[in-house]
């Protein structure tokens, strides 16, 4: 067992490399750099262009900086922000539970509705439930998420008042950030209504960052429910006379869910990893809005860390799961 | 639990702008993030919006909702008659902000002052370095060399010595970069091994101070009771950014905020219709322009400048790339400025007489030539491809065929400063309101090779400008430029092209909002219904 985990750790080290020299080229290769983009029109001298350079260490040979760069992630550093000079793990850290709080509740949104619909459409196979379902997925799955946001917005928030267009709680509210999730900084708030308005500002980002994890999920389900309901055990349940709920809910719905949970995983690892447009039409502080901004500015730092970050993180959820596969399915375990 | 209840019983109704307190709140829906809190470091509108436009004061103002110079921290100043001695005198009784590590223990005085400017200016200074520091807009203007020396003669007297007469020095100081900062925190927080703390955690003397930010998300803001100019009308001040113009645009009708700017063109029709909205508009302190490149040939012919700015149709360009958010220039300076030539006659649309033209410089039969168009879109230009080929058809019809060409924005501006182009299109917007900014910075021999994309040295023209910077005497100055301004329009060394139209939508709820010709936002003097 420890040899596998091992092996496992001993191959994120390449992976880890790959990442950074993947990312540090990929940015440097976008035309343009910082210092023109901070000037814009203006411009700026070449004699300040040069301090500059040196400031940010960017006069160097590009494979020196990349040492440079590799070196100081061994140590932990991940660099500062060009624009803003702070810690880029620091600034990571304060966007992070916007983010996580934002992908917990498209999560579960996705869950509760794409299960249960896969779930009945596997079952009703053939009728017009599943032919709706399965068409309103596809819908859902090709839908442009841009468009979509602006559309609830429109009928949601301006024509109908149900909800607010965007933000994480209303301007009326001065919450301190305590946790940064705001849903739990509310809450002990002593401002009355802020927790309720929190709640609010979920609903429409957490529907249109769900979508499309709900239409995967529901077409996963119904998909592999279909495998297992064609099962010979199956067919021994129902002939041992058990109830047809019984059958689904207990016999087959355990067994199908193997594959969907591995998608819901994926899923969870791509939300987690921030929703650019989702972000950016709510106006929701999170990391994919941060390091989109940051390409924009040539903030190479940002860039370069957050990714790496992200990464990092992602390849320490696969490899949990790795291990824990590894721990219920000794098959996998011996395998290599 | 008793929230749980709450939250159920009110089901999804959004109580949008009612609720809490009898605190008046402003929402201003911001377009982006601020790059930081010390305006000195920075360029962009959106980082003096959240810092310098509500938490500092400058020694000298802009008039609110104008280009003119009023008295800020300093109530009077005296300019030696040589033009190098600034005298200002500080006004008293003015009182820092003060947060949870920093409680004033004395007034505005010389000291702060002379803070505020040497930590820009020089390089030993404690803080000069202190996050990072790198002044742009000091360095961009150009005071470090202009500034000889700084003098605190007493606690309320603080006096400037220049290395040159340089006119504009005075509209410099009423700049985002020159807000006064408190000598007495920076001491406190170097002191407790902190300094980096006075750029994150502002303290000014303006009418707003800051509260707190959260990260692309909110500013806060509350207004300074003991404002030396008197309290701000609103008790609060929220900018709650909205990066998207459409989602802004959401906002204010669903009444979420009270003030957006940058409102998306598509959008004026129907926000000029809703009653809800006070659909404000201005010209702005900027130009857009095409720039011919002077040193190449045959741009080096004033008769092929003259010619193709002839042969371009300006109303349509108007009509097609505008759609009323702009106006016709034929000067390079807006008319909201000082000294702006009125008796200056444009190139008007003429095909015959730019053939014509072109005849007599000796292209009867035409050249190639090339277009470049901005990939970004800006308030003096919202679509440069489309203008890039408007002229391009224009300049077909009078035998000058042209390719569009365009290169990522960062590109763009090093290729074009370069001198690569044949023409190229841009823009400028002006930053302290003084006609020097636009001439000087875009068009004199030192720009060539920087701002100057037209690669424009004309000694006559230069030297018009440069006796416009030595005299502070204003009626000189004025006939100065409006002699450059006649000179330029016959040298054609751009097709100016158009001043933008700034809309702010402003909720009709809101009373006293003035555009800021700067293109920036400033919410003292602003109140609520």
């Amino acid at each position: 067992m420890i040899a596998f985990i091992l092996r496992r750790v001993g191959m994120i080290i390449p992976t880890f490399i790959g990442i950074t020299l993947l990312t540090f080229s990929l940015i440097h290769m976008i035309p343009g750099d910082p210092i023109t983009v901070m000037a814009g029109e203006r411009g700026v001298s070449d004699v300040r262009r040069a301090e500059l350079e040196a400031q940010f260490g960017l006069d160097k040979p590009l494979y020196q900086q990349y040492l440079t760069y590799i070196g100081n992630i061994a140590q932990g550093d991940f660099g500062k922000s060009l624009i803003t000079k702070e810690p880029v793990l620091d600034e990571f850290i304060t966007l992070f539970p916007a983010t996580m709080e934002l992908s917990l509740f498209a999560a579960i949104f996705a869950i509760a509705i794409g299960l249960p619909l896969g779930i009945i459409a596997a079952v009703r196979r053939g009728s017009v439930f599943d032919h709706s379902v399965m068409t309103i997925s596809l819908t859902g799955y090709s839908m442009p998420i841009f468009w979509w946001g602006l559309l609830l917005i429109i009928l949601f928030s301006v024509i109908l008042g149900w909800t607010p267009v965007s933000g994480r709680i209303s301007a009326l509210y001065w919450v301190d950030t305590v946790t940064g999730f705001m849903l739990i900084d509310a809450w002990i708030s002593d401002e009355e209504g802020a927790f309720t308005s929190a709640v609010q500002h979920l609903i429409l980002p957490s529907i249109v960052l769900g979508t499309i994890p709900l239409a995967v999920i529901a077409r996963m389900t119904r998909s592999s429910m279909l495998e297992v309901l064609g099962e010979d055990f199956i067919r021994t349940a129902r002939a041992k006379g058990l109830s047809p709920i019984k059958v689904i809910m207990k016999h087959a719905l355990r067994n199908a869910l193997i594959p969907v949970v591995t998608v819901i995983g994926l899923q969870i690892g791509i939300l987690l990893s921030g929703a650019i447009l989702t972000e950016t039409i709510f106006a929701w502080p999170g990391i994919g809005r941060w390091l989109l901004e940051s390409i924009h500015r040539r903030d190479y730092q940002v860039v370069q860390g957050g990714i790496l970050i992200i990464a990092t993180m992602i390849i320490l959820i696969n490899l949990l799961v790795d291990v824990l596969y590894g721990v219920i399915n000794p098959r996998i375990r011996h395998a290599s | 639990m008793k929230k749980a209840i709450t939250l159920f019983a009110s089901a999804a109704l959004v109580t949008a702008m009612s609720a809490t307190a009898g605190a008046k709140t402003l929402v201003f829906c911001s377009e982006g993030s601020p790059e930081g809190f010390n305006p000195s470091f920075y360029t962009a509108g959106t980082t003096f919006d959240a810092t310098s436009r509500q938490i500092f004061n400058k020694l000298v103002e802009f008039e609110r909702g104008s280009t003119t110079i009023v008295p800020g921290l300093a109530e009077s100043w005296t300019v030696s008659d040589n033009g190098l001695v600034y005298t200002f005198k500080l006004r008293k009784g003015v009182s820092f902000h003060s947060n949870k590590s920093f409680k004033p223990k004395r007034n505005f005085n010389a000291d702060d002052v002379i803070f505020s400017i040497d930590r820009q200016r020089l390089d030993s200074h404690p803080f000069h370095a202190v996050s990072g520091g790198s002044y742009e807009y000091w360095n961009g203007m150009g005071m470090t060399d202009a500034v000889k020396e700084v003098n605190k003669l007493d606690d309320y007297t603080v006096q400037i010595v220049l290395n040159s007469p340089e006119a504009p020095f005075l509209a410099n100081l009423a700049m985002d970069f020159a807000s006064i900062m408190s000598a007495e925190y920076a001491d406190k927080m170097m002191a407790a091994g902190t300094p980096e703390v006075v750029d994150n955690l502002p303290i000014g003397t303006g009418p707003f101070a800051f509260v707190d930010y959260q990260k692309d998300s909110q500013i806060r803001y509350k207004a300074n009771a003991k404002y030396w100019a008197g309290k701000a009308p609103i008790d609060r001040l929220v900018f709650s950014i909205t990066p998207d113009a459409s989602v802004r645009y959401a906002k204010m009708k669903a009444g979420e905020c009270h003030v957006m700017p940058y409102p998306n063109p598509a959008d004026l029709d129907s926000m000029a219709k809703d009653d809800s909205i006070n659909l404000m508009s201005q010209e702005g302190l900027n130009v857009g322009y095409l720039a011919f490149n002077t040193q190449k040939p045959p741009f080096d012919n004033k008769l092929v400048r003259q010619a193709l700015s002839y042969a371009i149709d300006k109303q349509a360009i108007m009509d097609a790339v505008f759609q009323g958010s702009g106006k016709i220039a034929k000067n390079p300076i807006p008319p909201t400025i000082w000294s702006y030539n009125d008796d200056v006659k444009d190139y008007g649309y003429n095909p015959a007489k730019a053939k014509e033209l072109l005849a007599q410089a000796g292209f009867a039969g035409g050249f190639k030539t090339n277009v470049w168009a901005m990939p970004v879109q800006r308030p003096y230009n919202p679509n440069a491809k489309r203008m890039a080929e408007l002229i391009q058809a224009d300049w077909a019809a009078v035998g000058v065929t042209s390719d569009v060409v365009s290169y990522e924005w960062g590109e763009y501006l090093a290729r074009s400063k370069a001198g690569e182009h044949d023409t190229v299109l841009l823009g400028w917007t002006g930053d302290n309101g003084d006609p020097d900014n636009f001439l000087y910075v875009l068009l004199s021999c030192d720009g060539v090779g920087g701002s100057n994309r037209a690669q424009f040295c004309n000694k006559d023209f230069d030297s018009l400008l440069i006796s416009a910077k030595k005299t502070s005497n204003m009626k000189e100055r004025t006939a100065l430029y409006e002699e450059a301004q006649l000179l330029f329009k016959e040298e054609a060394p751009w097709v100016t092209i158009a001043h933008s139209v700034v809309y702010k939508p402003v909720s009709k709820n809101v009373i006293d909002f003035k555009i800021d010709p700067f293109g920036g936002h400033s919410f003292y003097g602003v109140d609520l219904k």
